[in-house]
């Protein structure tokens, strides 16, 4: 296949993915329409199988409903998954489009399709085992609305890696962020359910099926304590290894790495709020929402509102800006003055003026 | 909780202050208070609230220039924030006062911690609680086996799937316990973020980052001295004497400019080919330094991080004499086209001392106007296809005189004139490669020989770097077993009851932090099935 194939191949599978997960949501609409007046029967023991997941609708008095929502919650399960696989083809076009061939992390439309089907994976890779079917509408809602925005407002077309990128290092730090991503996600949306249902007393409805908050506590914490040793890795290992190699220092206090280390610092005070007493439960889950802002601050709002984060894809910004300065500013007022052979004194312009030249105007993961 | 539920954060639990107190309790309640976790907590929470002002404000070591602009932009708020130590967050005294006490604390909480855990290493299982059904995971079952026998094979048991266990002949119940890898796996953790600390801090105080423009060429070269580097910045305990004497060359440097696809205009492939010796008189190697692809030598690395133009100029004076002749370091002003700004200064042209100013185009064009007139010269391209510099001339003093400190790359104009055309104009040569652009009023010449480029190095030397990365490693192994070792206590009981059967309880007390009910109840239905299997 041809570049320009794989690339249409690419866009199909971004399509066909949308869609599948619409049948998907409609799928678990239905489900979830059967339920809606039912009222839960009894409270789900404590500590015991919980509520929701392959129980849903254990208790459900109508024999025919009963069998309706179970086949529309596997339909649904059974969409997400066909959807996830058109998900993933879209990745792998994206690779195979490039020349030369790459990793789809080249820009936010790819890091964001990258992201997104992670959350969908840690989700179906969970879901039998933690019993997390309650969880599928919402996630594939999620997924569907940021895929929606991807595709309408970061669309780029394929494009070779500029030089910094071409890194295995790179490959390493950017699969650690983005696993760790979706972990994260996954955790701010059962967190939030968390507070909604510990907050919640109704006896019927969706937040009513769902597992006691003493279960959904305990998935989130799980789901944090996954992501948070890869997150570890990914930022606080492979990335500086990575920056090491292409900016000379393994930590430069750019805003994308101050707001990981803020992501980090967050999710690790997160950890020690689940272990001391008065912090447990509600102001831990809200902790857990606040890093998850944070998170996904670093991920799209950083590229936005900041010029100088060298990981800066939102291009155009960054270079507008030194050309502006050049210009505008008389150099003099800025340089610094440092000895330069033969004990002659000569001014040299700081070295971030030119520091930007080999490969910066493209994007930096 | 009851006292079995224990965990290593209970122990660090803040208390209101008591009312009765002398000043050894006082420092007591204080140290206890820094100590414990809550603290912990918020210091954490301020950690990551003070570095958010260093992401929203411009920091002099990361982009001054940023920084100067800002001021410039905001002349009422700069004096607040320089008194606030905003352009340098990460140095100021608020950020490493939140940081020094949470390292105290984490001593402070590490310490006792070790010891306690040195001595539960040392201590036996905890011995059964009275009323096991109580405890939140517990079963039981009735047999007709002897107690003694069941407690033998529960022993056993246990023992088989690595617990620790407890048993005395004569006792009614087995204690056991496993998971004591989490409490090391966590002291682990925290001792390994000091590590990481310490390494940092050995980087920045004795190391060095310097950068240097070189021409490519033979005939240019650096050799590794404070005086070569363009900038310079050490640590404040750096230690010149340390600085490894090697020396390079750049022989030749590849680009590769793409000429089509969404990205045309980038350039990729950078290779600068270094002759390097490691010390004066050692064996000449040679290094092909790519992005990504430093050249290590002794503790020190060598990074390619930029590249340009240097247009060769020769100035010919009014008498006819060479005046000034060699590359010119032009700087990038536009990263995609390579537009890029230089001077060339000719101090000792006769009758006057000659400066000149102006921009370079690799691939010159001209762009339109809103009117659609042609007008402003730009680079279409940053590959050198069809270079052209543009340049406007100084004469008089252009501030060479003195000696005093002035850039290589700016102009001072403040005594020179410049010179202008008869329409009040300036004056302004563009050249081509190999074209002679004679000036007016006999000042002489200026000859575009040619194109030459240069590469800007990065150097630096990061001691303690391997010492950090040492440490979030460990600590990344120490975080695995916190978190997923899952510490938790057995505890079987047999007695004999009334009617002459015997009544087995077996409990399980998890106390990981997100111990899961399911897999508790599987551990446990699976020991009273091995409990039961060899029942006679
Ligand atoms: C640099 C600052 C610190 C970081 C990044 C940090 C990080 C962590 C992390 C990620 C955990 C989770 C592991 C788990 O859940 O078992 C943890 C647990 C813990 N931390 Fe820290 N910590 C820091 C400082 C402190 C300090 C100052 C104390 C002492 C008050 C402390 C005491 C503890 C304790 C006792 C636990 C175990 C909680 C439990 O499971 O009972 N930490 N820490």
């Amino acid at each position: 296949m041809t570049d320009a194939q794989w690339e249409s191949l690419s866009n199909q599978g971004v399509a066909a993915a949308g869609v599948v997960y619409f049948l998907a949501l409609l799928a678990y609409a239905v489900q979830w329409a059967a339920l809606r007046d039912v009222p839960v029967r009894q409270a789900v023991s404590v500590g015991g199988r919980g509520g929701g997941g392959d129980t849903l609708v254990d208790d459900l008095p109508d024999e025919r409903v009963a069998q309706r929502t179970e086949m529309a919650g596997r339909l649904g399960i059974l969409l997400t998954g066909i959807g996830a696989l058109a998900h993933f083809i879209a990745l792998l076009g994206r690779g195979l489009a490039a020349d030369p061939n790459r990793v789809p992390w080249g820009n936010m439309y790819e890091f964001t399709l990258s992201a997104t089907f992670v959350v969908v994976a840690l989700f179906l890779a969970t879901t039998r085992r933690w019993r997390l079917a309650w969880l599928g509408p919402i996630v594939v809602g999620l997924v569907l609305c940021v895929l929606l925005a991807d595709v309408l407002w970061l669309y780029e077309p394929v494009a070779p890696l500029t030089e910094a990128l071409e890194s295995y290092w790179l490959v390493i730090h950017v699969v650690a962020a983005c696993i760790a991503t979706g972990a994260f996600t996954l955790g701010g949306i059962t967190s939030l359910l968390y507070l909604l249902k510990a907050r919640s007393t109704k006896k019927s409805g969706y937040l009513a099926r769902l597992p006691e908050p003493a279960a959904l506590d305990r998935i989130s914490y799980r789901m944090h304590a996954f992501g948070f040793p890869v997150w570890t890795f990914g930022v606080l290992i492979s990335g500086p290894i990575w920056a090491h190699q292409a900016w000379s220092s393994y930590w430069n206090w750019d805003p994308k790495e101050v707001w990981a280390f803020i992501t980090w610092v967050l999710y690790a005070a997160y950890l020690h709020a689940r272990a001391t007493a008065g912090w447990r439960g509600r102001k831990a889950a809200l902790l857990a929402l606040a890093a998850a802002a944070t998170l996904w601050f670093n991920f799209i709002g950083i590229n936005f509102f900041s010029t100088t984060s060298q990981h800066s894809y939102a291009e155009g910004a960054a270079v507008e800006r030194t050309v502006q300065q050049t210009v505008d500013r008389p150099l003099e007022t800025t340089s610094v003055v440092v000895g330069l052979g033969g004990g002659l004194r000569l001014r040299v312009e700081p070295a971030q003026e030119v520091g930007v030249v080999v490969g910066a105007e493209g994007p930096r993961a | 909780m009851t006292q079995l539920d224990r965990r290593p954060s209970d122990d660090r639990q803040a208390t209101p202050l008591p009312t009765d107190l002398d000043a050894r309790g006082l420092a007591r309640w204080s140290w206890r208070q820094l100590t414990s976790m809550r603290t912990a907590l918020v210091l954490l929470l301020l950690l990551a609230l003070a570095a958010i002002p260093g992401s929203a404000f411009p920091q002099e070591d990361i982009d001054s220039l940023a920084v100067s602009q800002w001021r410039d932009d905001h002349p009422r708020l700069t004096p607040i924030w320089d008194r606030l130590d905003l352009f340098s967050v990460y140095g100021s005294v608020w950020f490493s006062a939140i940081y020094l006490l949470l390292m105290i604390s984490l001593v402070g909480c590490i310490i006792p911690r070790l010891f306690v855990y040195a001595r539960a290493l040392r201590a036996r299982p905890p011995r059964a609680p009275r009323h096991l059904s109580r405890l939140p995971e517990s079963t039981s079952y009735v047999t007709d086996e002897d107690p003694d026998v069941v407690l033998r094979r529960a022993e056993d048991v246990i023992h088989r799937r690595r617990f620790r266990v407890d048993w005395n002949e004569g006792s009614d119940a087995v204690a056991a316990e496993r998971g004591h890898l989490r409490e090391a796996g966590n002291l682990l953790f925290h001792l390994a973020v000091i590590v990481v600390l310490v390494g940092v801090a050995i980087g920045s105080l004795f190391g060095y980052k310097g950068g240097v423009i070189l021409l490519n060429g033979d005939e240019y070269g650096f050799s590794n001295g404070l005086t070569q580097y363009d900038d310079f910045a050490p640590g404040s305990l750096f230690d010149p004497a340390v600085m490894e004497p090697f020396a390079f060359r750049i022989t030749d440097f590849d680009i590769d400019w793409l000429t089509d696809g969404p990205r045309a205009g980038m350039a990729r492939k950078f290779v600068a080919h270094l002759d390097y010796e490691t010390e004066p008189g050692a064996a000449t190697q040679q290094y092909d330094l790519r992005v990504n692809h430093p050249l290590s030598i002794g503790d020190t690395d060598i990074f390619l991080i930029g590249h340009g133009y240097a247009p060769v100029i020769t100035v010919r004076d009014g008498d006819g004499n060479v005046a000034q002749s060699g590359p010119q370091i032009f700087l990038p002003i536009n990263p995609r086209t390579f537009e890029s700004f230089g001077v060339v200064k000719a101090p000792d042209a006769q009758p006057t001392q000659l400066g000149f100013e102006g921009t370079f185009y690799p691939t010159f064009q001209l762009g339109r106007d809103a009117d659609g007139k042609l007008s402003m010269p730009s680079s279409a391209f940053g590959d050198a296809v069809d270079p052209l510099v543009s340049l406007f001339v100084y004469s008089g003093d252009v501030g060479l005189d003195d000696g005093s400190g002035a850039s290589v790359y700016v102009l001072d104009k403040s005594r020179a004139t410049q010179l202008r055309k008869a329409d009040g104009q300036p004056f302004r040569m563009d050249l081509r490669p190999g074209e002679t652009v004679t000036l007016p009023d006999g000042l002489g010449s200026v000859t575009f020989e040619g194109l030459e480029r240069w590469n800007k190095i990065q150097i630096s030397r990061t001691p303690g770097k391997f010492i950090a990365l040492g440490g979030v490693v460990t600590a990344l192994l120490g975080l695995l077993g916190s978190l997923f070792v899952r510490p938790r206590r057995l505890w079987v009981r047999a007695r004999r009851q009334e009617d002459g059967t015997t009544l087995v309880e077996v409990a399980r007390l998890d106390r990981s932090s997100g111990g899961d009910p399911e897999t508790g109840r599987s551990e446990l239905d699976g020991i009273v099935a091995a409990l039961r299997k060899d029942e006679s």
